[in-house]
């Protein structure tokens, strides 16, 4: 398939292994990535996953209900967050749990640029069968658009 | 408009089967810039012990999303759609989703409450395969901006 995205600037990357169990210490950052997000994503996750709720592509209507502009579907910015931990344990059946709050909309703007939305990981607590809970961090422009975010992840 | 309450603990009949296909899981994977060949390639998939290509984590929205639709859509809940934003997402994993499977999802509405002038619908959907077993489940949270009546 030929890539029709906008070309982009190399984002911030980060990846420590993934650590064994024994190995993972509480508080250490495990991951860090940039990921973009343009109206060609919009309109392609949309097609994707079969949400085609006007506000993540018309302006129009998005202004109408008080929006600043068109925003992300909440779930893309949450597939990003999850593609980037999966990416990270290379199996995505280690991850067990995954949960967020979207707390704030990430506004995409009509420009190639799009919004940049950074992702970081820390281990936050060691469970039981070799699974830790990772707090799960998502800002952009500085600002949270992911709150109380967690994955619970089984290490070897 | 609020919410209708009488609508909270109303379970809604299992969707028909949903058949996961392969060049679905890579089109997804593919829009959310999931680049694990997990998701593309049979071998990769199959090196971890997977049937077929795995779908990304979130994918199971794209069927919890269409089960939630029926109760979201009910004209008698009362939700105006332009007005809503998703508030909070949850998945617990039994395992992973596979392409090749027939999956089915049943969806419950679990509580709608007034929140600062806002309408919360909190819905939970169960992903079950062909056995019967339940693959992953899925918590929502859904906010109708500026419906709720005035206390």
């Amino acid at each position: 398939m030929t890539n029709t995205s906008p070309d982009r600037a190399p984002a911030v990357s980060v990846n420590h292994p993934v650590p064994a169990y024994a190995d993972a210490v509480v508080g250490t950052e495990v991951l860090s990535r940039d990921v973009e997000i343009t109206r060609f994503d919009l309109v392609r996750y949309a097609g994707a996953s079969g949400d085609f709720n006007v506000i993540h592509w018309n302006e129009r209507i998005a202004k109408s209900v008080g929006l600043p502009d068109v925003i992300a579907h909440g779930m893309l910015t949450m597939a990003q967050a999850g593609r980037v931990l999966t990416d990270w344990l290379g199996d995505p059946g280690a991850l067990k749990e995954f949960g967020v709050r979207f707390t704030r909309p990430v506004v995409v703007p009509d420009d190639d640029r799009g919004a940049v939305v950074h992702v970081a990981a820390t281990v936050a607590e060691k469970l039981d069968d070799s699974a830790v809970r990772l707090d799960v961090v998502a800002t952009c422009e500085g600002q949270g658009v992911l709150g109380r975010a967690s994955a619970t992840v089984v290490l070897a | 408009m609020a919410l209708n309450v009488e609508f909270v603990g109303r379970t809604y009949p299992a969707s028909s089967p949903y058949l996961v296909g392969r060049e679905k899981i890579r089109e997804f994977a593919t829009a959310i810039g999931d680049a694990n060949p997990v998701s593309h390639d049979l071998e990769a998939a199959r090196a971890l012990g997977y049937r077929d290509v795995v779908a990304p984590p979130t994918f199971a929205f794209v069927l919890t999303h269409t089960a939630m639709g029926q109760a979201m859509f009910d004209p008698d809940l009362g939700l105006d759609y332009a007005r809503v934003v998703h508030g909070e997402q949850r998945f617990a994993y039994d395992r992973p989703i596979v392409a090749g499977e027939e999956l089915t999802v049943q969806a419950v509405i679990e509580g709608i409450r007034a929140v600062a002038g806002n309408d919360m619908l909190t819905l939970r959907a169960e992903v079950i395969d062909a056995a019967g077993e339940r693959v992953v489940t899925a918590h929502s949270v859904i906010v109708a901006r500026g419906t709720a009546q005035e206390e």
